[in-house]
């Protein structure tokens, strides 16, 4: 198959005008007969459907949450960008959109991250005029902060919680909406398939949480802004019932799934302190410009860290990296972290953690200055460990925490199903292999407010929209696979509980697709999951019925996908023998262990075809054309 | 540590509930409250019981998701935290320790320690926001706001939405999850032009809901996880008040 990204043509800067310009349009009083149906209410489906709501389209709204409000993008901490150059420090949308291309590591589609960085300055103005309580210096005006990867400040902030207040600002903005009766919002309702007629989306099957009636919804086009996969992991940063199976099923029914193996762990995580660990917590990455990060030379030394001295320690970063130390990129100081625990010098329980000592600069600085930069994220580690960072060095550990696959879609945000549109963390289009931090708040906004509102439009006006009936044998199957699935999964009764396969899932995946992954642990994991796979299927125990509120089965339907998807990831970053960005494969690194892209073979976006469970799928690939930005090497050093 | 846990078990919302009795042992104490809960269900689950079920989600004290009453105190002893930021080095060996829904007529149970927190949302729909389309919006430095505003705004924006504030009420009062809304729009400019019509519909919204009235006890201040001050009820009063003689002062 042959996939058309529909990039329009013309200069880089002037895509997105002339593409809006071509797009047909849809009159006022027809667009109350066209139905979207957005699942999700996170950053990108909230916009989306209030915007669409307000332009006169019927919108239905799904979340499994049990209000709109709780979804993960509501974790964000440390900000979100624009291209605004209120610092007046040579920003712009070019050095933006280049800025991401790079991040990305030259795996990203140059026309989307462009549009990402022209709309990017309307989404602070919108947010700022919904009462989104942005930092302000004394002055009035908004305030920024500097990001990594960035020499310019664009990151706009609201305390340690922007991703609440965005998120807050946009489902608001939704609640409105219901309010007038032009959204209708389903809370607790989790989606469990597409229904797919005549080649387009046309609804979807949900399973009421509550009273676990499983049931058909039709629309003349689906978006799905389900959020990403990061906890295929177990262990991860995201909120605990973040899961696939929004996009797998979608993929199930045709949908392509791009770039599954991109994933980011980001460097400074606390910990885990025993098997029991549920989820991961960030710690910011600020706290890098002051803490020194260092192991034990000695392998196996369990002295108290006051005890070891100078002499007996590992600053690895500043050792390996002289220039940039405590401050290299977040993959460099992942690997390295996991290098030094591998070797059997990790700190803490289990050996896997290394400090982040902050000694030095309470020397230099004092109590005070430190207290005053960090003094919220010393006392959050210190109810979380039970440990005064003033006194003893924080322990921190690598985790994963973003995921730039995603469902396959063109500029206008479709999928390869048509009706069928992604938006926000679900898709994969502007990050690249790489994300920056401050980008993914920008770009779920950036699709929900100010590019799906076009593009479906456009969709739209093709026409062609015979209805759907709920009766029809097409919808009623779809219902009833879902229900069949439900009823194995309820009937197996075996011995294990959902989490034990999920953690064991969880582990296979951080060994062999983690941090850094090879040729022979690729093969060992594709070899594993099935067979973990199968035994779920024989051993699982779900208990209760599924006609009533039941946490078990809905983790369980959700590790289910998580078994099937995770084959998917392996596949990807075995075919991709090359390092980029969050994918470092060992056998492609140069002498000194950086990342070794190969872009005369892997400048592509690998999008697969799911052939059945079990089956190898079919890659297809999007040849990467970059017009306006030089390939180069990222340097470190 | 062991422990000895009186949790709440109640099928659904029809019916009656019971506090019911389980042992957990060798609990760390590094575990988060959610963690030792998810250690008990495992072992529920492992000899065929059903799980104790509860709300939860980012585990980081920000979704709002997580809430129950611990020892009478909704979200616990700990003063600021949510129930999945609490930690077991909070308790010790031997603890007895009761765990309950929030108990409001406003939030049904829906099942063990999950209730129904929509009447919020229902709230905030009825006036919880600026009016304002996708697309209006003018540059966002064209409104300088004053630091001290937008710091207050944020203050009350900071509200999670958990319904602690109700569960600790002895009138399971909504008055400062729907203050903190009124106050953060009410601080900044963007929220003046709707600013007596919000308080009056929101108000009323919170009374149709079935959430008692305000007799001044400030249990909820006392509960609220995100130190949401008690100042902004009697703003939020204050607004109502001028609504209701027809006008802003
Ligand atoms: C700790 C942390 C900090 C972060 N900090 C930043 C930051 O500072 N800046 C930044 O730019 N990014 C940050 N990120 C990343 C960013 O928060 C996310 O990428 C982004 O918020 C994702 O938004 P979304 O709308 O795509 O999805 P989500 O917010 O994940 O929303 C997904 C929605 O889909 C619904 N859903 C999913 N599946 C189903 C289903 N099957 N049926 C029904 N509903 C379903 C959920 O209920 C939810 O409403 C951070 C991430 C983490 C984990
Ligand atoms: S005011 Fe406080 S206690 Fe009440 S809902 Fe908001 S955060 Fe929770
Ligand atoms: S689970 Fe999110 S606040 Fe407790």
């Amino acid at each position: 198959m042959d996939l058309k990204n529909h990039i329009p043509s013309g200069p880089i800067d002037q895509k997105w005008d002339k593409h809006r310009a071509d797009l047909k349009l849809v009159n006022p009083a027809n667009k109350r007969k066209f139905s979207v149906i957005v699942v999700g209410t996170g950053l990108a489906g909230s916009s989306a459907a209030a915007t669409l709501a307000e332009l006169g389209y019927n919108v239905q709204a799904f979340t499994y949450h049990d209000s709109a409000r709780r979804a993960h993008s509501i974790a964000a901490q440390g900000g979100i960008n624009a291209a605004k150059n209120y610092q007046n420090d040579g920003d712009s949308v070019w050095r933006l959109f280049y800025d991401t291309v790079k991040g990305g590591d030259f795996r990203a589609r140059e026309a989307n991250v462009h549009r990402l960085a022209e709309v990017s300055v309307n989404i602070i103005d919108q947010c700022v005029a919904q009462g989104v309580p942005f930092a302000r210096e004394y002055g009035g005006y908004l305030s920024n902060r500097s990001f990594g990867g960035a020499q310019v400040s664009r990151t706009f902030y609201a305390r340690g919680q922007t991703g609440q207040q965005l998120l807050l600002g946009a489902y608001q903005a939704l609640m409105r909406q219901v309010g007038l009766g032009k959204v209708k919002l389903h809370n607790k309702q989790e989606m469990m398939d597409l229904i797919v007629v005549d080649g387009r989306a046309r609804g979807i099957v949900t399973r009421n949480m509550v009273t676990g009636k499983v049931e058909s919804h039709m629309a003349d086009a689906v978006i799905l802004a389900t959020g990403g996969y990061g906890n295929v992991f177990y262990l991860s940063t995201n909120a605990m019932a973040c899961n696939v199976t929004a996009t797998y099923r979608a993929h199930k029914r045709g949908a392509f799934f791009a770039n599954p193996c991109y994933t980011q762990i980001h460097p400074t995580c606390i910990p885990q302190s025993g098997d029991y660990q549920s989820k991961l917590t960030l710690m910011s990455e600020s706290l890098r410009n002051d803490g020194r990060i260092w192991v034990p030379k000695n392998k196996g030394d369990k002295r108290a860290p006051d005890q070891i001295p100078e002499s007996e320690r590992d600053y690895y970063l500043e050792r390996k990296y002289p220039s940039f130390g405590n401050l290299s990129p977040r993959d460099i100081a992942s690997r390295a972290a996991k290098e030094a625990c591998d070797d059997g010098r990790g700190v803490g329980p289990g050996g896997l953690g290394v400090y982040l000592d902050f000694s030095d600069a309470i020397k230099r600085l004092g109590e005070k200055v430190i207290a005053d930069r960090y003094g919220n994220l010393f006392e959050m580690y210190e109810r979380i460990t039970g440990e005064n960072p003033y006194h003893v060095p924080m322990r921190i550990y690598p985790a994963v925490h973003y995921t730039m696959g995603g469902l396959w879609v063109d500029y206008n945000l479709m999928s390869n199903v048509p009706g069928l549109f992604v938006l926000g963390e679900a898709n994969f289009s502007d990050h690249g292999a790489n994300r920056l931090g401050a980008s993914a708040l920008m770009q779920g906004l950036a699709d929900g407010y100010f590019v799906i509102p076009y593009t479906i439009g456009g969709y739209f006006a093709q026409g062609g929209f015979s209805p759907v009936s709920q009766d029809s044998p097409v919808v009623q199957a779809t219902v009833r696979e879902a229900e069949e699935k439900i009823q194995k999964l309820l009937s197996i009764n075996g011995k294990r509980s959902p989490t034990s396969f999920h953690r064991e899932l969880g582990k296979i995946m951080w060994d062999k697709c983690g941090m850094a992954r090879n040729e022979k642990g690729l093969t060992e994991a594709l070899k594993r999951i099935p067979e973990l796979r199968e035994e779920f299927w024989q051993d699982v125990v779900i208990p209760g019925s599924g006609a009533e509120l039941n946490q078990s089965l809905e983790l369980g339907l959700r590790v289910a996908d998580f078994l099937e998807f995770a084959e998917l990831m392996c596949y990807d970053a075995l075919h991709r023998n090359e390092s980029c960005g969050g994918h470092f494969r060992e056998e492609y690194q140069t002498e000194d262990g950086e990342a070794k892209r190969n872009d005369e073979e892997f400048a592509y976006v690998g999008a697969w075809e799911y052939t059945g469970v079990g089956s190898k799928p079919t890659l297809h690939k999007e040849q990467l054309e970059f017009e306006n930005v030089q390939l180069a090497t990222r340097s470190y050093k | 540590m062991n422990l000895r846990l009186h949790i709440w078990r109640q099928s659904g919302p029809q019916d009656t509930g019971m506090l019911k009795t389980y042992d957990v042992a060798n609990v760390s104490e590094h575990m988060s409250f959610l963690e030792m809960l998810d250690v008990l269900n495992e072992d529920l689950i492992a000899k065929g019981e059903l799980p104790v079920a509860f709300d939860h989600d980012c585990r980081e004290g920000i979704c709002g998701t997580c809430g129950m009453v611990i020892n009478g105190r909704p979200h616990g002893p700990l003063a600021r935290t949510t129930a999945c930021q609490l930690h077991m080095r909070t308790f010790k060996d031997g603890d007895e320790i009761y765990i309950e829904p929030w108990r409001a007529r406003a939030f049904p149970v829906v099942r063990d320690l999950v209730v129904d927190r929509g009447s919020f949302d229902r709230i905030i729909q009825k006036g919880g926001f600026v009016s304002v389309n996708t697309g209006n919006a003018q540059d966002g430095n064209t409104l300088p706001i004053p630091k001290l505003d937008a710091d207050r705004a944020m203050d009350a924006a900071a509200c999670i939405g958990c319904g602690a504030c109700v569960a600790a009420c002895p009138n399971a009062s909504a008055m400062l999850f729907t203050a903190a809304k009124i106050g953060h729009l009410g601080s900044v400019p963007q929220g003046q032009a709707e600013r007596s019509t919000r308080a009056m519909n929101m108000v009323l919204q919170m009374d149709a809901e079935g959430f008692g009235a305000c007799t001044n006890h400030y249990e909820c201040e006392a509960a609220c996880p995100k130190g949401i001050s008690a100042d902004f009820i009697a703003q939020m009063n204050k607004d109502f008040v001028s609504s209701a003689f027809g006008g802003r002062d």
